[in-house]
């Protein structure tokens, strides 16, 4: 009782309670010397809560920051750089991946009714009997080998058009690269 | 020090056109702020400096992010806490957990200081801060954002990843656990302010 007094009192206080609490707290405030106490016990707290000063740097603590800072540049903002699309691409590269994979094992399974005429899916899916060859053949390799150069090369390509856009526009300094 | 009355984005707009000087009205405007922050999460000045200038540097290298969908001094003190969290992990300090308040050993440190010096003499401001060092830092921060750092709790809980409700109910034992703390260690203070 008396914490949930409490609860109510600092909801009363912070300015957060809805109407009919506040209702019924200020006609206890009123009426019940218990709550009219709790509330000057609480609310004296808050008071020198709110009082509280605040601790202070030393004096040259600006100096220092902009000291700091001067060795720096804003960076760039993170959407600038992180491109949506690629981050799309990556997730829907490992959905159809993982897509594909459901597919093929869902495949593997052999439905079999039994007496009571369910189907039941009989677990005989071993990894060793799973046909790797179909997924790990020749073209497929090529295939992915493929892509990832190209892949690679576009991404150098970036890579070097960054840097040297950089150097033209003097945006970077050497710590921003890091 | 005079503190600029500027709007936040409008100093920031400056800055981000490249008036580098212009980043000190933001320093001045909220080094207190983010000092007394972490100064809950260290116990030495300078380690609470140094971490402060660090929150600051980072404020500003990062500042191109600060999209303007929340206050400035949210978006700062979200770093704050996140440093102050780094700053705890490699120093390995125990003092994350909210239940985990900490050390006895200093409190205890703290109670014979109080009797040597004569507890009576203590401002209340002292008492109060006292009271606080004895809490985890996760009730002292709740308690320094929403006091100090004029944060309502969806901010709060912005700030510390939290549900609004989470933070109300933090807030709450926080308050309680500071009350329990005075009433424990500060009996004549808290008897005097309540006479009052």
């Amino acid at each position: 009782m008396d914490q949930e007094m409490e609860k109510l009192i600092w909801e009363y206080i912070d300015g957060l309670s809805n109407e009919s609490d506040k209702t019924i707290i200020t006609k206890h405030l009123a009426e019940d010397s218990v709550w009219r106490s709790k509330y000057n016990e609480l609310m004296s707290i808050h008071e020198i809560l709110q009082k509280e000063e605040l601790e202070m740097p030393s004096l040259r603590f600006t100096k220092n920051v902009m000291e700091e800072i001067a060795q720096f540049h804003v960076a760039p903002a993170t959407k600038n750089y992180i491109n949506k699309n690629v981050i799309r691409g990556f997730m829907a590269f490992f959905l159809v991946m993982i897509s594909g994979l459901f597919i093929y094992f869902v495949g593997q399974i052999h439905w079999s009714s039994n007496s009571t005429g369910k189907l039941l899916p009989a677990y005989s899916l071993n990894a060793n009997k799973v046909n790797w060859s179909l997924l790990l053949n020749n073209t497929y390799v090529n295939i992915f080998i493929g892509i990832n150069v190209i892949l690679g090369l576009i991404l150098i390509d970036k890579y070097m058009q960054g840097k040297k856009n950089a150097s033209h526009n003097g945006h970077w300094t050497k710590g921003d690269s890091a | 020090m005079t503190i600029s009355r500027q709007p936040d984005d409008q100093i920031i707009n400056r800055i981000l056109k490249g008036e580098q000087s212009e980043f000190a009205l933001l320093v001045e405007k909220y080094q207190n702020y983010v000092f007394t922050l972490v100064l809950r999460f260290t116990e030495s000045r300078e380690d609470a400096e140094e971490i402060a200038q660090d929150v600051f540097v980072k404020a500003y290298r990062s500042l191109a992010d600060f999209r303007g969908d929340s206050k400035f001094s949210t978006w700062l003190f979200t770093i704050t806490r996140t440093t102050c969290l780094s700053f705890l992990r490699k120093k390995k300090l125990d003092t994350i957990s909210l239940d985990n308040e900490r050390t006895g050993l200093r409190v205890e440190n703290r109670e014979s200081g109080f009797s040597a010096n004569g507890i009576e003499q203590k401002s209340r401001h002292a008492m109060l801060n006292q009271a606080i060092a004895m809490l985890s830092p996760d009730d002292t921060q709740v308690l320094n954002l929403f006091y100090k750092g004029d944060q309502t709790l969806e901010e709060i809980g912005k700030i510390m990843r939290l549900d609004p409700n989470t933070v109300k109910v933090k807030l709450h034992r926080a308050r309680q656990r500071l009350k329990d703390k005075m009433e424990k260690h500060f009996s004549n203070e808290v008897r005097e302010i309540l006479a009052d």
